[in-house]
């Protein structure tokens, strides 16, 4: 008798817990929760998906992610801290597949761990949505079954800005960098400089500055800056790395001495405030806070973002509501298919496969890297303080995704160096 | 080229004097307690939080804004204050005579809660007080402005070494923390309160942590995770110029500041393993470090 009651319970349990799978899409988040990128990034990344999972799941957010939940099916979530390096983020993301059982992984911001992730995403079959990170060699260098990156690539914020510097008639004769000792440093530091070179041959470069991550001190690399007297001195730091440059260098005249780029400098404006330069042009990583377009659906998240944080929202929560937002419609396409049945992951990366879907940044569409990796349009700008002596953006230049992203087919490094081939500007 | 290497000089030596401040802490504490301290990056932190919190009071209070470096200095003896009881009576007191391993791994436990203690008082937001840092205003060095504050850091950084080689040289109570570093028992055995020595001999070592965080906050934007590499420097500081040894303290963040400083300004490539060659090379040659004299062994 006790061994048909243990059945029992054994039974309702395991199909309790079907049913419950069955009845929800659950999703697991790895973004940084501690060290150097938990400020600028994982906090506002945290706070925007917390935000979005509630009002997807209460069908409040703007057509067309006015249905309640992915396809009538509820929302659950966790987050994981994504710190510690490539070799833990990789056990994380088994932990999170094999023992935690999600639907997907969303996530990622480190370049290094979206180098690392997907390989191990294929050879466990787990859909994964890497939503942040900036490396164009994801899908350059390889091609992913269960991979897709639902934001444009660092190559556009570069290719961008020295469009922009040209268009705005900005001396390039010299230029300098100071970018991060690894891949989203160097990267983005080679597309910028073979950008510059391919629209000014005469433009030289001065000096090029690789401090490692997470540094802090940056009184030296300031000095080496200055003394190369260069026109324009190009920078992709992020996060503690950026704000502690923008306090260091401020004071010492680097801004009014040469004009500085940052490709992803607005995610630090919300902390800074004014003590955020003038005359730093800049760009977002797509048409996103103060650059964002005028949309009903982006009027919607600046505002209640606004109202539920009292900042406004930076790149960070743009870009993952955007890799939410993807998620959210291939899932509904892949039912839209099947008849309404939770999809399998084979039937959503179907689905997710060259997708086009709006975001408030603006129409995103997957495709390069065989409709895996997105593109979008692009904006640069320049800060100015407003009437009221705040810091803004002002001087914005709006550029098409097709403008600024290479052809399917085609390397970022490789398109740059040919020209631009079949830019639509 | 006269500029360039002014320029060379005035960047090393300002960042080894940052390097000095945090390191001499470091070895010092080594020097009297035998005990090299991980947690002394995240008594760094500390400072750096509590100085972040503390100046925006003292200004929001409409004090004089030249007493702001007395604020800095307040917050720094606060947080070894606070730190010391609890670390050094609390729980390194326990561990006084074991395995130099088993206490390394105590005081990264304890890096790891403090880790912790600052997300807990703080979060995760950045703070930013870099007010003070405007406080001496800009010099002009060449083609080169150099702010006030930071060439302030040599001055400090002299200060601190200074004070510290007087007060162990030439007073009595340095001389007795001298007989205890060269034989603690014998110390004991004449009357000396071992105790009370080590007691202090940590709170300076918590102080010079702190005070080093609490002058680098109005550089830097300070959050969670500012600790690891003052851990990693520090390190290479000390084990250059020797574990226990202040003029090595000296001489390795000079090392340092200006082998660092060279490479970005000539050879950028390198700056990234300059200070691990340099520290690697002195393990190969010298494996006690520069100022680490043969010690006999004891029966």
């Amino acid at each position: 008798m006790r061994l048909v009651k243990l059945f029992v319970l054994l039974f309702f349990y395991y199909s309790s817990s079907f049913l419950k799978a069955e009845d929800e899409i659950k999703i697991g988040i790895s973004t940084f929760l501690s060290g150097g990128a938990a400020s600028s990034f994982g906090i506002p990344l945290k706070q925007s998906l917390e935000f979005m999972f509630n009002a997807i799941n209460k069908g409040d957010v703007p057509a067309p992610y006015n249905s309640p939940g992915i396809g009538g099916k509820q929302i659950s979530y966790f987050f994981i801290d994504e710190s510690g390096g490539a070799t833990k983020q990789v056990q994380e993301f088994r932990n999170l597949v094999q023992r935690d059982k999600v639907d997907a992984v969303l996530g990622y911001v480190s370049s290094g761990d979206c180098m690392a992730i997907p390989s191990v995403a294929d050879e466990l079959k787990a859909l994964t949505v890497l939503y942040d990170c900036g490396t164009p060699r994801v899908f350059e260098d390889a091609s992913y079954k269960y991979v897709f990156r639902t934001a444009a690539h660092a190559a556009m914020d570069n290719i961008a800005i020295a469009k922009y510097l040209i268009e705005k008639g900005h001396d390039i004769s010299s230029i300098a960098g100071i970018n991060q000792n690894y891949a989203w440093g160097k990267d983005s530091w080679k597309d910028f400089s073979v950008s510059v070179k391919k629209l000014s041959p005469s433009s030289e470069i001065k000096n090029e500055l690789f401090p490692k991550i997470f540094s802090g001190q940056y009184g030296t690399e300031i000095s080496a800056l200055m003394n190369s007297k260069a026109k324009v001195v190009h920078s992709s730091l992020w996060g503690g790395d950026l704000q502690s440059f923008i306090l260091q260098a401020k004071p010492r005249g680097l801004f009014k001495r040469t004009q500085v780029v940052f490709s992803a400098g607005d995610h630090v404006m919300p902390g800074l405030g004014n003590k955020y330069p003038e005359g730093v042009i800049l760009g977002a990583r797509g048409q996103y806070g103060m650059m964002a377009p005028d949309t009903a659906l982006n009027k919607w998240f600046y505002k209640s973002y606004m109202d539920e944080y009292g900042v406004f929202p930076a790149q960070p929560p743009y870009r993952m509501v955007q890799g939410l937002m993807g998620l959210k419609m291939a899932i509904e396409k892949a039912m839209e298919k099947n008849g309404g049945k939770k999809p399998n992951k084979d039937e959503i990366a179907a689905a997710f496969k060259g997708l086009e879907f709006d975001s408030p940044g603006g129409l995103v569409q997957m495709k390069l890297g065989d409709g895996h990796q997105a593109i979008q349009p692009h904006a640069i700008g320049t800060t100015a303080k407003d009437k009221d002596g705040n810091i803004t953006v002002t001087d914005i230049v709006r550029y098409k995704a097709s403008c600024v992203n290479p052809p399917n087919g085609i390397k970022a490094v490789d398109w740059i160096n040919a020209g631009f081939p079949g830019a639509d500007c | 080229m006269v500029d360039e290497i002014l320029t060379i000089v005035l960047d090393g030596a300002i960042y080894a004097s940052w390097l000095f401040i945090v390191a001499l802490g470091l070895t010092f504490v080594f020097g009297v307690l035998k005990i090299l301290n991980i947690a002394h990056g995240g008594i760094y932190a500390l400072g750096a939080y509590s100085t972040a919190t503390l100046v925006p009071i003292f200004y929001s209070l409409g004090m004089p804004e030249q007493l702001v470096i007395l604020a800095m200095l307040v917050s720094a003896l606060a947080v070894a204050i606070v730190i010391t009881p609890i670390m050094e009576r609390g729980i390194l007191r326990r561990f006084y005579g074991q395995d130099e391993v088993l206490i390394v791994l105590v005081t990264y436990a304890i890096y790891l809660v403090l880790e912790d203690v600052q997300k807990l008082i703080w979060g995760m937001n950045s703070l930013y007080v870099s007010e003070p840092r405007e406080l001496l205003g800009a010099l002009e060095f060449g083609s080169l402005y150099y702010v006030g504050y930071d060439l302030a850091l040599i001055g400090l950084a002299i200060f601190c070494g200074l004070f510290l080689w007087f007060v162990l040289n030439k007073t009595q109570s340095g001389k007795i923390v001298l007989a205890v570093i060269h034989n603690p028992e014998i110390s004991g055995c004449m009357g000396v309160n071992i105790n009370k020595v080590y007691l202090a001999a940590f709170f300076i070592g918590a102080f010079l942590a702190a005070l080093a965080g609490s002058f680098t906050a109005p550089l830097i934007s300070v959050q969670v995770g500012i600790s690891v590499a003052v851990v990693i420097e520090s390190f290479a500081v000390v084990i250059i110029g020797g574990l226990g040894s202040i003029s090595g303290a000296v001489i390795g963040a000079l090392i340092i500041g200006m082998a660092r400083a060279a490479c970005v300004h000539k050879l950028p490539e390198a700056e990234i393993f300059i200070m691990y060659f340099c520290m690697a090379g002195m393990l190969i040659f010298k494996p006690k470090g520069l100022f680490q004299g043969a010690q006999a062994r004891k029966i």
